[in-house]
């Protein structure tokens, strides 16, 4: 009799968790669908290449929006490679365990919690008014450096750590430094996993809007230099949805973003494959 | 060395900015006025927190109740239920349903279920509106968090089970999940993070109106509204009450890991696995 139930009951779950894990899934894939069957159809050449109008019906495309966005991400990255490699390499290869390298840790998995709006409200306060860049892609472009800095550096870490032992001891027996270890063998091992990490933290830069809707003023021109405003494809977005009657084109806008991070995420799913079958050896 | 003081040196920029800039708030208002004031009028000196608080709070938890239990049915699905072919197929959506941006989320939030919930009743823009969106964005956080947790629950642990006569119910009720629980419980507490820090979806779907929800269909305002929507005009006392938003909003993020992160410590030690 116990087993009946087991078995009726172990059906019943099972068709709960197929009807509620499907019903789930489908909901999630009908918001991507439904955004690129809105918005694909209305973008084409002239949309990409026109710079937006502004007023109430919202004309125009979305160029100089395009162009903000590759300013700002350049300019975070380069800002954020070397302070985010260089902590993670720090991290996993000298840190001694002290009260210091904690306060570092402790530091970085509380940043990766801070909400964006409130980086957005530092990078207000610091960037913005106290040293006077104003609303600018640099004010964005700092505040976003802040804000991906734990990300960067929590991915390094793993991909570093990943590389194997005996590759560390094998550069040491050749009569290599420490230093040379690193940047000759430990690096490049872990390459692909480092590029990951910062193909990921462009995925994250493309999508924020919080702390960028408070640092960079939002305005339609093109950006012509570091301390002009502007506004990314995200904040675009936002503006045309709560600003203008054209949604239409938001929509279009943000089929554009969903289609960046399908690529970004096929491009880091390639490249960790790799990189696994780099460190586990072919198979 | 000097690379990694700099996020040390940023988080602590970042406490000192924000309370540099909203302690004037808490000395002028008074504390007790702030956290539990009912009123939020800037133009007349009035800044109470109290129903961005209960916002924030309504909306997150909300939002919890409908994602965490579709989450985790979802995660046994993709990590014990389904075959193999179905998991290759959903995983890679879920996982770039992580990186869909928040505004995305927001915009669908705008046109398809603002206007739905008003056929219900309201403006549409609405405490459920803001919950149904959410919902939507902390899922895949859940979802592939879960799953991994769950696949990680060592083989033995199900064989042993099995062996023992269990069904694959129950295997996974009573082995499989307890097991992998601090894992789902880290989801949890992720998605809890990101629901009370997300902004612009919020701005877009809740109406912003400085009131109590007094039903579902009442629009609402969260901490991080408020910050959003007023900072680029503030001055003088209401951009620091607009500081002082976010050390509640900080206060609300700290005091949440730490709870649930001693809530799973003592889970853990109980059973006495690692």
């Amino acid at each position: 009799m116990a087993q009946v139930t087991a078995r009726s009951k172990q059906k019943i779950a099972t068709a709960v968790i197929w009807a509620s894990g499907v019903v789930t899934a489908l909901i999630l894939l009908t918001i991507v669908l439904y955004i690129l069957a809105k918005g694909l159809p209305y973008v084409n050449w002239q949309f990409l290449t026109t710079a937006p109008e502004g007023g109430l019906s919202g004309e125009g495309g979305i160029s100089s929006a395009i162009i903000a966005t590759v300013y700002l991400i350049a300019f975070t990255i380069a800002l954020l490679i070397i302070p985010g490699i260089g902590t993670a390499i720090y991290l996993t290869e000298y840190a001694p365990d002290n009260w210091f390298t904690s306060a570092i840790r402790y530091a970085i998995n509380t940043l990766a919690g801070v909400p964006s709006i409130v980086f957005g409200l530092f990078g207000f306060a610091l960037f913005v008014t106290a040293l006077h860049f104003n609303f600018s892609i640099l004010s964005g472009a700092l505040t976003l450096v802040c804000l991906l800095l734990p990300t960067l550096i929590s991915t390094t870490e793993e991909s570093i750590r990943a590389v194997p032992q005996y590759q560390r001891e094998a550069g040491f027996s050749l009569g290599a430094t420490k230093w040379q270890t690193i940047s000759h063998v430990i690096l490049p091992a872990a390459l692909p996993g480092i590029i990951t990490g910062i193909i990921l933290c462009i995925g994250r830069a493309i999508g924020e809007t919080a702390c960028l809707y408070v640092t960079m003023g939002g305005g339609s021109a093109v950006p012509t230099s570091l301390l002009s405003g502007g506004r990314t494809l995200a904040l675009h977005v936002y503006y045309l949805a709560t600003d203008t009657r054209a949604s239409e084109k938001a929509m279009a806008t943000a089929a554009i973003l969903v289609i960046l991070i399908i690529i970004i995420n096929t491009l880091t799913n390639w490249l960790s494959q790799r990189f696994h079958t780099r460190m586990v050896g072919r198979t | 060395m000097v690379c990694a003081s700099l996020s040390f040196i940023i988080l602590l920029a970042i406490i000192i900015f924000i309370l540099r800039e909203g302690l004037p708030a808490f000395s002028k208002i008074g504390i007790f006025q702030l956290l539990f004031g009912t009123e939020w009028s800037p133009t007349n000196n009035q800044y109470g927190l109290l129903p961005m608080i209960v916002g924030s709070l309504v909306v997150t938890c909300g939002s919890l109740l409908l994602a965490v239990p579709m989450g985790i049915a979802c995660a046994i699905l993709l990590a014990e239920v389904a075959p193999v072919r179905v998991r290759q197929m959903l995983r890679p959506a879920v996982e770039l349903l992580v990186g869909i941006p928040s505004v995305v989320f927001g915009l669908v939030g705008m046109l398809v279920i603002v206007p739905t919930i008003r056929q219900i009743g309201g403006t549409g823009y609405s405490v459920l509106a803001a919950c149904v969106v959410l919902m939507a964005m902390i899922l895949p956080t859940i979802i592939s968090i879960s799953d991994d947790s769950i696949r990680a629950v060592p083989r033995k642990y199900k064989e042993g089970s099995l062996a023992m006569g269990a069904t694959h119910w129950q295997t996974i009720w009573h082995v499989l999940i307890p097991a992998a629980r601090s894992g789902i419980g880290a989801a949890v507490v992720l998605g809890i993070g990101r629901a009370i820090g997300e902004t612009m979806a919020m701005i877009m779907v809740i109406g912003n109106a400085v009131i109590f929800p007094d039903s579902l269909l009442s629009p609402a305002r969260t901490l991080t509204g408020n910050i959003a929507v007023e900072i680029q005009y503030a001055s003088g006392t209401h951009a620091s009450a607009l500081f002082a938003t976010a050390v509640v909003l900080l206060a609300f993020i700290i005091i949440l890991n730490t709870i649930t992160m001693n809530i799973f410590k003592r889970g853990i030690s109980g059973t006495g696995n690692r």
